[in-house]
């Protein structure tokens, strides 16, 4: 794999104040890297710190000790605040809060208003960005008028429409039925893999991590796990311990391979799943009954 | 129940009046405005509404929204239309202990109701032909030359847009916390005026909470969309004078020109 680091945090801290001015740290000297084109999930349960490790990502908190890199800039150089928000899109978890204007193809063309592209460049990067998270022919709509899951796409829209390197998105399909977390799931996987942006998704559903390059898990505002989906989900029980969960498959796999049955250890899909049943129940002699 | 509130009265449409730069329809109803004040006779009555006449055929609304934008004014047409009667000296037509019915005071009444609803249709005229988001817009670019004085301009204008995308949600949110209230035994429908104005609180609060917390992240998000107020901005959407605009224009010069014709013709009534 290509090693050109976007976004890099290196031994970063930070702390809230509570309501009584007490300091509660909420990342503790956190290191991590992330390479252009890579599809990184961060996993935790809340208060992990990851929505506060996201907002550092694009300079809207600043590292009290150590420092974050995006692309090469400093999120310390205030001069070139516009320059980072621009590479690093940022999308949060409900749609309805995120959306300014009144008119789908306004909103989307905010963020471009805001960075002083010309009026045809606009309509221009507008258009494309609707296309692809499929949402032109909603350009005239009221944005209430428009699902969760529409609306979702649509603040993607606002956001890719500023040719972002990489989009951080702050648990995006939280607050979405199935069918709107299914729609931008595959919004995102889509322009990760076509457009080759970075994304950084953070989440709460296994199933969505597991579609991923890389897994973080953080907890206690620590990196716990740092790997391939597979490796990670195969700690089910150090995952369980932070109030995790991992995907059902890899729950079961774990459960068998504990009552002594032998299973591959990096099962996480159901596909993979039912394969590896079936050749333990072909080891056995119990083979599909219509099969010749 | 609250979803079918409408606001601003905006009727989508593509009439040629809908078509219009609504910059220039707002200074078209300035001048339509100025108009009927500097009109004094029935002549200038007539041209005001024969502008109405012509205006709204061609908007494609229906005659019948000018009652519609009237009817709430109505108490006050008929207010000032009795006090103009009783209270305008002149000849006597009829008089008991301190009123007297002048011939002058009928005159005035009726002109003045006229042009009250006149100057309400014309202006209605304006909402039912332009969405709120143009509206705005136009607005914001009238006014911009108020910005070398220090004027907020563009922030007001991003305030109106944002309360104007945030009324449908808030509505939708007041719906949901009405039910959640009823379905705690919250009893909004009955007792008195005071009791049902006390009904309320539990409804706003959560409320506004709300509204404060949507508030925050609408600044967090609009901020990682590289907001910085009004200052080296564009607009995707330019506005252009076009030629419908100028016959517009024209149309409400030569009304303004018979009204000034009719000031000097006709001999002024007030």
């Amino acid at each position: 794999m290509e090693q050109d680091v976007i976004l890099l945090a290196d031994h970063i801290s930070f702390h809230y104040f509570d309501d009584n001015e007490r300091p509660i740290p909420v990342l503790k000297d956190l290191s991590l890297t992330v390479n252009r084109g890579e599809f990184v999930a961060v996993l935790g349960h809340n208060g992990s710190g990851k929505s506060t490790l996201a907002k550092h990502f694009n300079a809207i908190l600043l590292p009290e000790t150590g420092n974050c890199i995006v692309d090469g800039i400093n999120t310390r150089e205030e001069n070139r605040l516009y320059d980072i928000r621009q590479r690093v899109g940022m999308v949060f978890q409900n749609p309805d809060n995120q959306i300014v204007a009144t008119i789908v193809e306004e909103d989307v063309a905010f963020a471009l208003e805001n960075m002083g592209v010309s009026p045809a460049e606009i309509r221009k990067r507008v258009d494309d960005a609707l296309k692809s998270v499929g949402m032109y022919e909603f350009r005239e709509h009221a944005p209430h008028q428009l699902s969760g899951g529409q609306k979702q796409r649509v603040a993607i829209a606002g956001v890719i429409a500023m040719r972002p390197d990489c989009i951080v998105l702050d648990e995006p399909t939280a607050m979405l039925d199935p069918r709107g977390r299914w729609e931008v799931m595959r919004t995102i996987r889509q322009l990760n893999r076509e457009f080759g942006i970075t994304v950084v998704l953070i989440t709460h559903y296994m199933d969505e991590a597991a579609q991923c390059d890389r897994v973080v898990v953080m907890d206690d505002g620590k990196i716990l796990f740092n790997a391939a989906p597979k490796e990670v989900f195969s700690h089910v029980k150090a995952l369980h311990a932070v109030g995790l969960d991992v995907p059902q498959a890899a729950q079961l796999a774990d459960e068998l391979i504990e009552l002594g049955y032998s299973l591959p250890p990096d099962v996480i899909s159901e596909e993979e799943c039912a394969d590896a049943l079936a050749a333990l129940l072909d080891g056995a002699g119990i083979h599909p009954q219509h099969q010749a | 129940m609250l979803k079918d509130i409408t606001i601003g009265q905006y009727f989508p449409g593509k009439s040629l009046v809908h078509r219009m730069d609504p910059r220039m329809k707002i200074i078209l109803v300035i001048l339509y405005i100025v108009m009927l004040f500097t009109g004094d006779n029935v002549g200038s009555l007539i041209v005001g509404i024969f502008f109405l006449l012509i205006a709204y055929p061609v908007s494609k609304i229906p005659m019948k929204m000018v009652a519609k934008g009237v009817k709430p004014v109505i108490p006050i047409i008929l207010f000032t239309a009795v006090l103009n009667m009783l209270f305008v000296d002149g000849k006597v037509l009829w008089s008991w202990w301190v009123f007297k019915l002048t011939q002058e005071g009928i005159q005035l009444a009726v002109m003045m109701a006229v042009r009250i609803v006149c100057l309400i249709a014309g202006t209605s005229l304006l909402t039912y032909t332009t969405s709120p988001i143009a509206l705005t817009d136009a607005i914001e670019r009238l006014l911009s030359p108020l910005k070398k004085l220090n004027l907020p301009v563009h922030e007001l204008a991003m305030m109106m847009t944002i309360a104007l995308r945030f009324i449908p949600t808030l509505i939708e949110e007041t719906d949901k916390i009405i039910s959640a209230q009823k379905a705690r035994g919250a009893d909004m429908e009955s007792g008195s005026i005071i009791d049902r104005a006390k009904a309320m609180i539990p409804i706003l609060i959560p409320l506004f909470v709300s509204a404060f917390r949507r508030a925050e992240e609408l600044a967090l998000a609009m901020e990682c969309r590289c907001y910085r107020g009004g200052e080296g901005r564009t607009r995707m959407k330019q506005l252009h004078l076009c030629g419908i605009d100028f016959v517009g224009l024209a149309f409400v010069v030569f009304c303004f020109a018979l009204t000034l014709i009719t000031n000097t013709l006709l001999p002024s009534m007030f």
